[in-house]
């Protein structure tokens, strides 16, 4: 039997949207435990287990959410010191890349990052990573034992099979040599009342926009669609907006209804963390820009006079 | 307590973001291309010799790769780092991240520094894997995605960009930290500093030399194909009715 861990990556007490979607894709490929480490731990546990997880391994120490990633590898090392699984998977998320680092160097395994998708062949696994920029996919197969394989979210859609897991306390006691980059202090600075993530409409800006200035266009549109505003990379580094807005390749994935890209080019960057949207709707002054080669909708026009006008279309049809 | 600091940049030369790319018929990448600094450490770099200037030190730059990866050090050392170490061995083609973490860790803890600092992921190989093997290996904490870092003794503060925000992380040197494009905004090297540039050493050393072995590789590509792609739709000119279209293809899309 093949046995499969997903790390169950925990955001603020309750069981992250990524761990659901490799829950989901994992029962398929073997016998699947979680790991869920934190708090919110124990109550992560049926929820992990209608989603496919035999046995969710807990531990609740404080230690595991105030400390980066040392704590979490502690406990992934000693539960793999009793029972290794053939595959490891984690999200691709900041968090979860950073245990899965330090896990494959303590046991001298090597990784898979960034993969959109993993599956089981001759014994063992073979994973879709990016190539070139996004414009390949090459499969790799993974030659360690234990895989490690780090999925990026939003591969999978989550699904329930139903089933209860046996839940069992991972008995790992973290030292003071691994309680060391300390989380003094969460700030949330981006108070959003839709999240980018879960939008049903995502509207983007790029450097088109021609500044920060202009962003509110963006919002006042999105508002109108009860949508959220995402960005380009390029405008992100540029200051123009927080990170936390960034969709692409190093920000979110996203697969809303409607995809608004406002002056974005189309970098491979982006597109890969817009693409499976199911409707793409374009507006650049570019005829040529790649964007206009993926969108359903290209216009080619002035952003700062559509978008107004559109919103306020909206706002008419809304009523 | 710590006064000045030593600190160690990690480098690396990449394929110029904004060229073209070309991929041969065995699907490698063309590797005659512009390579340049990837800009993610230029800003690492740059961090440093923020540091440096506050604090007094020395800033170390450590890059694997080709012969050719001088040029990558070079381009640090004239923005103002120290000096550079290249470890260049031809078994190291196409090394995967652990296999660069060890070669880079083995390189590092023979200068000891109180921060080593990173960039958050590669533009080219985006795996952002080799910063924690490394602080792993390294065996000293991670303080990652920080856009603000503070240093006060040997205690070091960083601001870690988060999904929604972001969290202060806190530890004692030494330490690693990776820093994203916000952190600082790359000096341009002065004519004064590329002349000072050439005359700076860069150490370079081998594999065995370090005493690391290259291993067998942990994956095996077995195919490449093309990406899913979307079609292109319809592009229109916008002569007025473009909002109109729009609407049309939101209310098809049943959101509005």
């Amino acid at each position: 039997m093949t046995r499969i861990w997903v790390f169950a990556e925990m955001s603020q007490g309750k069981v992250a949207p990524t761990a659901l979607e490799l829950m989901t894709k994992a029962r398929e490929l073997g016998e699947v435990e979680a790991i869920a480490l934190g708090a919110g731990a124990k109550a992560a546990a049926e929820t992990l287990g209608k989603h496919g997880a035999k046995v969710v391994h807990v531990n609740d120490d404080a230690a595991f959410d105030d400390f980066i990633a040392e704590p979490a590898t502690d406990a992934l090392e000693s539960l793999f010191k009793q029972q290794a699984p053939d595959l490891i998977l984690f999200g691709f998320t900041p968090d979860s890349r950073e245990v899965a680092g330090r896990l494959a160097a303590r046991l001298g395994t090597g990784v898979i990052s960034n993969a959109g998708d993993v599956n089981a062949k001759d014994g063992g696994f073979v994973a879709t990573v990016p190539y070139f920029g996004g414009a390949k996919v090459a499969s790799m197969h993974a030659n360690s034992k234990p895989a490690i394989v780090l999925v990026r979210p939003k591969s999978f859609e989550a699904s329930e099979s139903g089933g209860t897991a046996e839940v069992k306390p991972l008995a790992v006691t973290i030292g003071d040599s691994s309680k060391r980059a300390h989380i003094a202090q969460r700030v949330v600075e981006a108070s959003e009342k839709v999240k980018l993530e879960d939008a049903k409409v995502v509207v983007s800006g790029g450097r088109g926009m021609g500044g920060p200035d202009n962003f509110p266009l963006l919002e006042n549109l999105a508002n109108a669609l009860g949508g959220a505003v995402g960005a380009s990379r390029a405008v992100v580094d540029a200051g123009w907006v927080p990170y936390s807005m960034q969709v692409g390749q190093t920000g979110k994935s996203v697969r809303p209804s409607v995809y608004i890209a406002v002056g974005i080019s189309g970098a491979m960057q982006h597109t890969v963390g817009m693409k499976a949207s199911k409707v793409i709707i374009a507006i650049n002054k570019d005829a040529e820009a790649p964007i206009m080669k993926m969108a359903d909708l290209g216009v080619v026009g002035d952003a700062l006079k559509i978008v107004p006008a559109l919103t306020a279309a909206v706002k008419a049809k809304k009523g | 307590m710590i006064g000045a600091l030593k600190i160690v940049v990690t480098v690396k030369q990449v394929p110029d973001p904004n060229s073209n790319l070309t991929l041969e018929a065995d699907n490698t990448i063309a590797r005659d291309k512009e390579v340049v600094l990837d800009p993610g450490d230029e800003c690492g770099v740059e961090e440093g010799l923020q540091l440096k200037e506050a604090h007094g030190g020395e800033v170390i730059l450590v890059s694997m790769g080709p012969e050719r990866a001088r040029d990558a050090i070079r381009k640090g050392l004239s923005m103002g780092a120290d000096r550079g170490i290249l470890i260049s061995d031809p078994l190291l083609s196409g090394a995967d991240a652990l296999t660069t973490a060890r070669v880079l860790a083995a390189a590092i803890k023979g200068e000891s520094p109180d921060l080593v600092i990173c960039g958050t992921e590669s533009y080219d190989g985006s795996t952002g894997m080799v910063p924690p093997m490394l602080a792993e290996l390294l065996g000293v904490p991670q303080l990652t995605v920080a856009k603000k870092v503070e240093v006060d003794g040997a205690n070091l503060k960083v601001h870690r960009q988060t999904s929604d925000g972001y969290q202060v992380i806190e530890a004692s040197l030494p330490a690693l930290i990776t820093v994203t494009a916000a952190i600082a905004e790359p000096r341009y090297a002065s004519l004064k500093g590329i002349m000072a540039a050439r005359s700076k050493e860069i150490k370079q050393v081998t594999l065995g030399e370090l005493g690391v072995e290259a291993g067998g590789p942990v994956e095996t590509i077995l195919g490449i194909a093309d990406a899913e792609t979307r079609k292109a739709g319809e592009v229109i000119q916008d002569d007025g009715t473009a909002v109109d279209r729009i609407m049309q293809v939101l209310a098809d899309a049943k959101a509005v």
